[in-house]
């Protein structure tokens, strides 16, 4: 292996008394004087958040407004620090979703235990639980800081997904089940 | 129309004209805490303090340009400091240690009795300076209370009873020490230049202006900064050490002494020891500015008395005095801009290259500039 000895020039006069250096570092510094900050003013102006940003999880509605949960319960087996409890409860027969299994009584995520892992995400086999982009939040209380079923609804919204499993198993069924 | 006031007690005037120059130092001290705040926040690409203001005013239209500036952050943070618990540590000298904030405020606020910030034109034509004591040995005086106002820093670092601040006192010394003799060595060309043998011999800053007031590009009446270059800087490197500013403070180096000399102070006690700090600033600047930039005259060869006359007011003294304090003013502020602007464009010294260049270069510069100028104006003055 070559070794190249690099010269190493002494100092000139005008170096060494710093001055062409400080010079130069005022102008730099006087530069980003006159720049715009970057700062984000943040509770008016919020930063722009990813697609697939994981944040706090939240149930999500299917197109037509039917809640995608059916209180499986796997989320709640699977949580790491078990932060999630489903009350499980049957849907109304006069209901018009009385052709879906069943559907949660209460549904409660405890955000002080919640870890953001996303495996509830990940293991719901109806695509009803969601870690969405929202990041930010606070409580006075312990009890404030659950988040219960018709928050999760409200921070969760609608998947525009178009599945419609549960009424294609109906329509199946209404046509005998052929196929 | 102001007889009056030339007509009551001469020691109740100079109370209320002592009482007036602390009334503009002690606001512009606080303020120069909020401009380091945001000159610092925008040279980092930052607002700065933005947020503050008070709910009884929020109705002003108008208002948020001031908010945005951070002028209500500066009353709240005075009003803080005023406020918050002030505790004494069990482990201090309790004496000391209440006595050195207020040492440090008397030298700094001392100092501006003999700094003059104006000048106008009496009924028989003559420049009158404003100041509240014009003395012969102006600079002198400046000098000797002006370096008192390291015992503070010393008697803080000591009275605290605990390794930092006591390090940071120590430090604190020798490097005043060290740059107080560069920083006299520095302006004694520029009296040795205006003290003519034949003429009256004088120190007094005014008449260093004075003489700077010359009409056009004259011989003799310039500002001192073009005659005298290497004097400039030198005494504003010094009065970058004597003021304890990056990047030389030493005192204070937070990354390596916690604090320095106020690590054990807060609340009232450490507010004063800033305001402190920030008055050497102002005046450090104003003698700067008198000595070498032409104090209050506008540009070089166009002094304070035909601009005054352009503008028709040479025989109005109160608009030509307010005139002059502006001009002057101006430029502190300046000045206190370059402060702070090289403090966040340089790190600062290690403290045995501080030394160094204390000792072994400003020192020797300053007196090869001395015997320089004595040799050149002994000739000039033959």
């Amino acid at each position: 292996m070559a070794v190249i000895q690099v010269e190493r020039k002494p100092l000139s006069f005008a170096e060494r008394t710093y001055i062409p250096q400080i010079i130069g570092g005022l102008k730099t510094t006087f530069k980003h004087l006159l720049k715009p900050p970057v700062t984000l003013q943040y509770p008016e102006q919020r930063p722009e958040i990813s697609k697939n940003y994981r944040g706090v999880p939240t149930l999500v509605k299917d197109p037509n407004g039917r809640e995608k949960c059916v209180s499986c319960q796997l989320c709640e087996f699977v949580c790491p620090p078990k932060a999630i409890r489903i009350t499980p409860g049957e849907i109304p027969e006069d209901s018009p979703n009385a052709h879906v299994e069943r559907a949660p009584q209460a549904f409660d995520i405890d955000m002080l235990r919640c870890i953001y892992c996303g495996l509830c995400q990940e293991v719901c086999p109806e695509e009803a639980i969601w870690l969405q982009n929202q990041f930010s939040l606070s409580g006075y209380t312990r009890a404030e800081m659950v988040n219960h079923k018709d928050k999760l609804y409200e921070l969760g919204g609608t998947l525009p997904d178009a599945h419609f499993k549960w009424d294609k198993k109906k329509a199946a069924e209404e046509h005998g089940n052929e196929h | 129309m102001f007889d009056f006031y030339f007509e009551i007690k001469p020691w109740i005037r100079l109370v209320l004209q002592g009482t007036a120059v602390i009334l503009v130092l002690f606001p512009l001290a606080a303020a120069c805490s909020m401009a380091e705040r945001k000159i610092s926040a925008w040279l980092q690409g930052r607002p700065g303090p933005n947020r503050t203001l008070a709910p009884i005013l929020a109705w002003v239209p108008g208002i948020g340009v001031l908010q945005r500036l951070g002028l209500f952050q500066l009353a709240a943070d005075g009003g803080k400091f005023v406020f918050k618990e002030d505790p004494v540590p069990a482990h201090v000298n309790k004496f000391y240690f209440i006595a050195a904030p207020i040492l440090a405020m008397i030298p700094a606020l001392s100092t501006v009795v003999v700094v003059p910030f104006g000048a106008y034109f009496d009924s028989a034509g003559k420049l009158i300076p404003l100041v509240l004591a014009n003395v012969d040995i102006g600079l002198l005086a400046v000098f000797a209370v002006s370096s008192l106002g390291v015992y503070a820093v010393i008697l803080a670092g000591w009275a605290s009873n605990s390794k930092y601040p006591f390090l940071g006192g120590v430090r604190a010394s020798a490097q005043l020490i060290s740059y107080e003799l560069s920083m006299t060595l520095s302006v004694l060309p520029v009296f040795l230049w205006i003290n003519a043998p034949g003429g009256e011999g004088t120190l007094s800053l005014f008449r260093v202006v004075e003489l700077q007031s010359g009409v056009g590009l004259a011989w003799g009446s310039v500002w001192y900064i073009f005659y005298f270059p290497l004097s400039a800087f030198i005494f504003l490197v010094a009065l970058f050490a004597e003021t304890n500013r990056q990047p030389f403070d030493m005192p204070e180096s937070e990354s390596d002494l916690v604090g320095g000399f106020h690590t054990e102070y807060g609340a009232f006690k450490w507010s004063l020891f800033f305001v402190a700090e920030y008055c050497h600033m102002i005046i450090g600047s104003a003698v700067f500015i008198l000595l070498f930039f032409g104090g209050w005259n506008p540009l070089p060869g166009m002094p304070l008395a035909t601009l005054a006359g352009w503008l028709h007011i040479a025989d109005q003294p109160i608009l030509m005095s307010l005139l002059g304090i502006a001009i002057f003013l101006g430029k502190i502020v300046f000045s206190i801009f370059f402060f702070m602007w090289v403090r966040w464009t340089l790190p600062r010294f290690r403290y045995d290259q501080v030394m160094n260049i204390g000792w072994k270069k400003l020192l020797p510069l300053a007196i090869a500039n001395l015997i320089l100028y004595t040799l050149g104006i002994a000739l000039l003055q033959k």
